[in-house]
C-alpha cells in the first residue's frame, strides 16, 4: 500500500481554531435588518381537543405575528418517513409540549411573557405514556393498533431448537430509558422569505436536506424556492437529525406571515422539554444453548417507546432489532419487534439508533446465560462469538477477515480483568465498598440499514475555485464530530495536494448536491469513499487536459486548476453513490445484508459499587474496537471517548423523570449526565483492518462506542453485587432498593 | 430567559447603611442579591416574584473573615472560594472549608456567598450541616442595630427563616473547638461535581474513655430545614460505640428525621442513607477514638 500523507495524521480541525478563538457563529450570533422573534405556544396536556384559545390580558396583542394551523399554505406535516408529524397541532393534540400556536414579535424578552398570556381551554381525553399501556390497545392513541412498525427477522428454525433435549432455557427482561441528546447549543433557526427568492433557512441542524423537505411541503414552493444553510453546530448527536425540521418550518411560517425574518431559539428547559430523545426500550429474550455453553437459538421480542407520532421510530426500531443478535453466530433466531405508539412527545434519532438499546439487553442477557451454565462471561462469549465466514442473524456472512475473540482478549488484557476478577472475588467480601469488572462485545453496522443507502442515491462533488483552492461539496454537516476535517484530508490525500489547499464548500442546498443525511456513522466511510471518487476524477480532468503531469507539487496543481478554470469556465467532478457488489437486502423478509460494513469491539469496565450510599464509580474503561482504518487518530479517539461518556451518562445516571409524557426534570441540575469528575480513565484502542469500500478503509466510528458501556457497566455491578440489575438509568435509588432488602433479609436470617 | 428584564428594577448603593436605611424605610419591597447565583437561577426561568432588588454584592462590610483567639467571623458576603482558601477555616473548621469546596462548581463557588446559601434556606444547603455541627452563630444586622442568635434558631421550617423584613445576615460566628476533636462530613449528591445533595452530614464529637462525651451532628435534606438531630445525639452522650449503640442511634435518626420524594430522590433511598451515613460516622468515631 502506498504511504499516505494526509489520511492517518492528527491534522488539526478545518473549524478548530474559529471555535476555540470564539470566531465560530452559530445560529443566536446571527441577525438580518428587520429580523424579529418567534417563540411557541405549546400543549400542556397528554392528549384531547383544543377547545378554545384565549388570548389574555397585559400583552400587546396587535403588535404580534400569530400562526396557526390555518396559516400553512401548504401541507401539515413534518416530511419524514410518514406524513403524520403535524407542523402546529389542529384542534388536536397528542402530547404534552406539542406546537399549537406560534407568534413573533420585535422584543425577545416579550416573548415569554405572550407565550404564558395564551389560555388554551382543552377537553381532555385518555392517554397512554408507556410500552406496557400502549401493547393493552385499551386506549388507541395511533392508527388502529399503537403500532407503529412491527419487524419479523427469522434465521433457521427457532421453535425446533427449542424442542431440543439436554438443552438449557434462560429467559430475561431487560428495559432502557429516555435520554436527553444534551448538546451544548440548544435548537434555533432563522428564516426569511420574499416573493422573488422564496424562503432561506439558516439553522443549527444535521440534514439541509430534511430541512429543506419538510419546507416545500409546508410551504408548497417549488424546490428552487426554498433554501436551507446549515450554521455552526452546536453538537447534535442525533437531535438534529429529525426536529430541526418542524423548527424551521415554524420560522418560515412566521417570517411568510409577518414579511420579516424571524429568528427561533429555544432555551434549555424548552430544548429539553419539547424535542426528541433517545427512544426507551423493552427486551425479553429467552435463549436456547447447550449445556456446554453453545448457542442453539434466541427468541427475542424488542419493543420501542416511540412517542406520539411515528418520525424515524420504523428505522430505528429496524437497526435495532438487527442488532438484537449482538456479535454472536445463532444457528436459529427470530427476533419480533414492534415500536409502539404513546401520548409522549415523539422519540427521534439518537446515537445509536436503537442499538444501544437491543444491545444493552443481548450483553447484559449473555452474562446471566454464561452464569446458567457454569462458565465465566469471556469462555461463553469465546465459544459463540461470530467468525469470518459465518452468518449473522440476517445471513450476511462476514466475509472480512475477523477476530473478535482476539480482540476480546486484547481488551481484557488491558484491563488487567483476570488479575481484577480474582481479586475482587477475594476481597469483596469485608467491605463495603465492592468491586466489579465486566465485559461487552458488540456490533455496529455502519451506514444506512438495509437499501437504504441504495435509496439516499448520495452525490457528491469536488470542485476547484478560480484562486486554484479547492472545494467539497456535500451536504454532510460538520457538528463537532469531524466532518470538515475528515472530508478534507481524504479529497487532499486523493488529489495528492496539501490539506490546507482543501475547504468545505458551505452547507447550503442551492450550493452543494444532496450526499445524503449526517447520521448512521457513513459519513467518512459512504461520503468520504464518493469524495475520493470525485477527486479523483478531478485529479483524471487535470491530467487528460495536458495542465498538470504527474509527479506534481501542490502549487502545481493550483496552476493547473487555474488554468482550467481560466480555459474552461468551471473544474468540478461529482460522484453518485454505487452499492458494494453482493450488497443485496431483502426488505419483506428481513434477510441479506443488513450492512455493507460492522465495526466491532470489546469494552471492559471496573466498578465500585458503594454500599453506604449505593453509589456507583467507574474506575477504569477500556475501549477496544475494530473500525476499519482510522482517518484522524485525534478524531476517532475523541469520538470513542465522548461515546464512552454519554453511555455512562446513559447507564448511570441520565433520567428523564416524567409525569404523563412531560420531562420534570428538564434543566441540567435535575437532568443528571456524568462531569469529568464522574468519568474514569478511558482508554482506547484500536484495531485497523482496511475495509475494502470504505475511504482509505474507513468504516463508521461515530455511534459504536455509545452500545458498549452500559452493559458493560451493569455486568460490573452484577460482579461486584452478585445481584442482576436488567434496567438502565440504574440509580443509586434503585440499588439500595434492592441491596437493602437482600441485607436486611440475610441479617434476619443471620439471627434466627 | 424567561423573565422581562424591564419588570425589574436593580439598584447598588454602595455602602451597607445605605442599604440597611433603604431595607427599614421599604420593608418588604427589596430583595437582597448577593452572588445571585440562586436568584438568577429563579430569573432565568421566569420564576422571580421579587421585582425589586438591591445588590450588596460590592459591600465590603460584608466581605471579610476575622480571627481572634477563640472565634473566627465569617462575613455573610464571602463568597465559598474565599471561605475554603482561608487558613483559619481550613485549620479550625475543616468541614466547612469541605462543604465550601463541594459546592456547585468553581465558577459557583467564586460567586456564591454564605449568605445567600443561609438566606435561601434550602433544606439542601451545603454549609448548614457544618454550621450546626460546629454550634456556630448568626448576626442579623437592620437600620434598628444587630442581633446575634444561635444558627440553630435561624431555621423555622420549610424555607422560613427568623430573618425580619428589614434585616440582613452580616456574619456567621464560629467558636473555635479544641484540637483534638472528631469531625465527619460526607455529601451524598447526584453526582462528583455540580450537585444538589440529596443528603449532606457533618459531625463533630469528642470521647472520654471510651464513651460519647459530647457530639453534634447536622444534616441537610431529610427535613423541611437542615436538621440538627439532637435525638440522636441524646441516645449517643455517654454511651459507648458499640453495635447496639450504633443500632439505637440509627433507630433515634429515623424517629427524627422527615424527608421526602422529590425529583432528585426518594424519602425512603434518604432515610436508608441517612442511616448509613451515620452509622459510617459513628464507626470512624469509634476508630478515631481507638487510634488516640
Ligand atoms: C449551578 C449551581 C450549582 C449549585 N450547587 C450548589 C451546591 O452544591 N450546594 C449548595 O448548597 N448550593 C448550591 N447552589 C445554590 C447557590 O449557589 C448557593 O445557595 C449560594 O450560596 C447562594 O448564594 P448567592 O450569594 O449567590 O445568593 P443570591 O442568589 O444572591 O441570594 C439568594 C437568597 O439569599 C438572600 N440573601 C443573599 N445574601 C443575603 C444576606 N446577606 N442577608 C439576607 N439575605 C441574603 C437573597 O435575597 C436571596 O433570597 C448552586 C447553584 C447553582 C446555580
Amino acid at each position: 500500500m502506498q504511504k499516505e500523507r494526509i489520511v492517518g495524521k492528527p491534522v488539526f480541525r478545518k473549524e478548530g481554531i474559529a471555535k476555540v478563538c470564539g470566531a465560530a457563529r452559530y445560529i443566536d450570533d446571527f441577525s438580518l435588518p428587520g429580523m424579529i422573534f418567534g417563540a411557541t405556544v405549546r400543549n400542556a396536556i397528554p392528549r384531547g381537543r383544543v377547545l378554545n384559545i384565549e388570548f389574555g390580558p397585559g400583552i400587546p396583542w396587535d403588535e404580534f405575528t400569530v400562526v396557526t394551523a390555518k396559516d400553512i399554505p401548504g401541507k401539515n406535516y413534518i416530511a419524514l418517513i410518514n406524513q403524520d408529524w403535524p407542523c402546529l397541532a389542529d384542534g388536536f393534540v397528542n402530547h404534552p409540549q406539542e406546537a399549537i400556536l406560534l407568534l413573533a414579535h420585535p422584543d425577545r424578552q416579550l416573548l415569554p411573557l405572550a407565550v404564558a398570556a395564551v389560555r388554551i381551554e382543552y377537553e381532555e381525553l385518555p392517554s397512554v405514556h408507556s410500552i406496557e399501556e400502549s401493547e393493552l390497545q385499551q386506549t388507541i392513541v395511533w392508527g388502529d393498533d399503537n403500532i407503529i412498525k412491527s419487524y419479523v427477522m427469522e434465521k433457521g428454525d427457532v421453535d425446533a431448537a427449542f424442542a431440543l433435549p439436554e438443552i438449557v432455557i434462560v429467559k430475561g427482561e431487560y428495559s432502557t430509558g429516555a435520554q436527553e441528546h444534551l448538546y451544548i447549543e440548544n435548537n434555533g433557526a432563522i428564516a426569511a422569505y420574499s416573493e422573488r427568492d422564496g424562503v432561506t433557512l439558516w439553522g443549527s441542524l444535521q440534514c439541509p436536506f430534511y430541512a429543506h423537505k419538510s419546507l416545500l411541503g409546508v410551504t408548497g414552493l417549488p424546490e428552487d424556492k426554498v433554501r436551507v444553510i446549515q450554521v455552526e453546530t452546536g453538537g447534535a448527536f442525533g437531535g438534529k437529525e429529525d426536529y430541526p425540521s418542524m423548527i424551521a418550518a415554524h420560522a418560515v411560517l412566521l417570517a411568510m406571515k409577518s414579511g420579516h425574518p424571524v429568528k427561533i431559539i429555544y432555551d434549555r428547559m424548552e430544548d429539553m422539554a419539547a424535542t426528541t430523545k433517545r427512544h426507551p426500550s423493552r427486551a425479553r429474550h429467552r435463549t436456547a444453548v447447550t449445556k456446554d455453553g453453545k448457542l442453539l437459538a434466541a427468541d427475542i421480542e424488542f419493543c420501542l417507546d416511540g412517542g406520539a407520532y411515528s418520525t424515524l421510530s420504523s428505522t430505528v426500531l429496524s437497526r435495532g432489532t438487527i442488532h438484537s443478535g449482538g456479535p454472536y453466530y445463532w444457528p436459529n433466531i427470530r427476533v419480533r419487534s414492534k415500536a409502539f405508539a404513546t401520548n409522549t412527545p415523539p422519540h427521534g434519532a439518537f446515537r445509536g439508533f436503537g442499538a444501544p438499546q437491543s444491545l444493552f439487553a443481548t450483553e447484559r442477557h449473555m452474562d446471566r446465560v454464561a452464569k446458567a451454565v457454569g462458565l465465566t462471561p469471556e469462555e461463553f462469549r469465546r465459544r459463540n462469538l461470530l467468525r469470518t465466514g459465518e452468518t449473522t442473524c440476517t445471513g450476511q456472512v462476514i466475509r472480512q477477515q475477523i477476530d473478535l475473540e482476539g480482540w476480546m482478549e486484547s481488551a481484557l488484557d488491558h484491563a488487567g480483568y483476570y488479575e481484577k476478577r480474582a481479586r475482587f472475588d477475594r476481597e469483596n467480601t469485608d467491605s463495603l465498598r465492592k468491586k466489579g469488572i465486566g465485559l461487552a462485545v458488540f456490533l455496529h453496522g455502519a451506514g444506512f440499514t438495509g437499501s437504504g443507502e441504495r435509496y439516499l442515491n448520495s452525490l457528491v462533488g469536488v470542485d476547484a475555485t478560480a484562486e486554484g483552492r479547492v472545494r467539497v461539496l456535500v451536504s454532510s454537516t460538520e457538528f463537532g464530530q469531524g466532518t470538515n476535517t475528515i472530508l478534507c484530508q481524504v479529497a487532499a490525500e486523493t488529489l495528492g495536494i496539501d490539506y490546507e489547499v482543501v475547504e468545505m464548500a458551505p452547507a447550503d442546498t442551492s450550493v452543494v448536491p444532496n450526499s445524503g443525511p449526517t447520521v448512521a456513522s457513513r459519513t467518512t466511510m459512504v461520503v468520504g469513499g464518493l469524495v475520493h471518487s470525485a477527486a479523483l476524477g478531478l485529479k483524471q480532468t487535470l491530467i487528460a487536459s495536458g495542465l498538470l503531469s504527474e509527479p506534481y507539487t501542490s502549487d502545481a496543481f493550483q496552476n493547473a486548476a487555474k488554468s482550467y478554470i481560466a480555459k474552461h469556465g468551471a473544474l468540478c467532478s461529482m460522484s453518485r453513490y454505487q452499492a458494494p457488489p453482493n450488497v443485496y437486502w431483502d426488505d419483506q423478509k428481513y434477510s441479506g445484508e443488513a450492512y455493507a460494513a460492522y465495526s466491532w469491539a470489546a469494552y471492559v469496565a471496573e466498578v465500585t459499587v458503594d454500599l453506604t450510599a449505593y453509589f456507583v464509580t467507574v474506575d477504569d474503561f477500556v475501549a477496544l474496537q475494530e473500525v476499519g482504518r482510522v482517518l484522524n487518530p485525534v478524531l476517532a479517539r475523541g469520538q470513542i471517548e465522548g461515546g464512552v461518556a454519554q453511555g455512562i451518562g446513559y447507564a448511570l445516571y441520565e433520567k428523564v423523570v416524567w409525569d404523563r409524557g412531560l420531562m420534570m426534570n428538564n434543566q441540567m441540575t435535575n437532568y443528571i449526565m456524568p462531569t469529568s469528575q464522574d468519568l474514569p480513565p478511558i482508554r482506547v484502542f484500536f484495531e485497523e483492518i482496511p475495509f475494502e469500500y470504505g475511504a482509505y478503509g474507513a468504516k463508521g466510528i461515530g455511534e459504536l462506542p455509545m452500545d458498549g458501556p452500559a452493559p458493560a457497566i451493569l455486568n460490573a455491578i452484577a460482579h461486584a453485587t452478585g445481584e442482576d440489575f436488567n434496567a438502565i438509568p440504574l440509580l443509586p435509588e434503585d440499588i439500595a432498593e434492592r441491596l437493602a432488602a437482600r441485607t436486611s433479609i440475610a441479617k434476619e436470617m443471620a439471627a434466627v | 430567559m424567561r423573565s422581562y428584564p424591564a419588570d425589574y428594577e436593580l439598584i447598588t448603593p454602595g455602602n451597607l447603611d445605605a442599604v440597611l436605611r433603604l431595607l427599614s424605610d421599604e420593608p418588604g419591597r427589596w430583595t437582597a442579591i448577593a452572588g445571585g447565583t440562586e436568584i438568577m437561577v429563579l430569573f432565568g426561568a421566569g420564576k422571580l416574584s421579587a421585582r425589586k432588588l438591591v445588590s450588596i454584592s460590592p459591600l465590603s462590610e460584608l466581605r471579610e473573615i476575622f480571627e481572634d483567639e477563640d472565634w473566627i467571623s465569617i462575613g455573610s458576603g464571602c463568597s465559598f472560594t474565599q471561605i475554603r482558601r482561608h487558613a483559619g477555616v481550613q485549620r479550625h473548621f475543616p468541614l466547612l472549608a469541605k462543604c465550601a469546596s463541594w459546592t456547585g462548581s468553581i465558577a459557583n463557588q467564586n460567586r456564591g456567598t454564605i449568605g445567600g446559601n443561609l438566606a435561601n434556606a434550602s433544606p439542601a444547603a451545603d454549609s448548614s450541616p457544618a454550621l450546626l455541627a460546629y454550634a456556630a452563630e448568626i448576626e442579623l444586622i437592620s437600620a434598628r442595630g444587630t442581633r446575634r442568635i444561635p444558627y440553630e434558631q435561624f431555621h423555622l421550617g420549610y424555607k422560613k427563616i427568623a430573618l425580619a423584613a428589614d434585616e440582613l445576615i452580616r456574619a456567621v460566628y464560629l467558636r473555635k473547638c479544641p484540637a483534638d476533636s472528631f469531625c465527619y462530613a460526607r455529601k451524598v449528591g447526584t453526582r462528583n461535581a455540580q450537585a444538589i445533595s440529596k443528603i449532606c452530614v457533618a459531625a463533630t464529637g469528642k470521647l472520654h474513655q471510651g464513651r460519647v462525651e459530647e457530639i453534634r451532628i447536622g444534616m441537610g435534606s431529610v427535613a423541611p430545614a437542615p436538621l440538627h438531630l439532637v435525638g440522636t445525639e441524646r441516645v449517643l452522650l455517654g454511651a459507648a460505640l458499640n453495635d447496639a449503640t450504633i443500632a439505637e442511634a440509627r433507630k433515634a435518626l429515623l424517629s427524627e428525621v422527615a424527608p421526602i420524594d422529590d425529583i432528585r430522590s426518594t424519602a425512603s433511598y434518604r432515610k436508608l442513607i441517612a442511616g448509613n451515613l451515620l452509622e459510617e460516622l459513628l464507626r470512624e468515631f469509634a476508630a478515631w477514638g481507638d487510634r488516640k
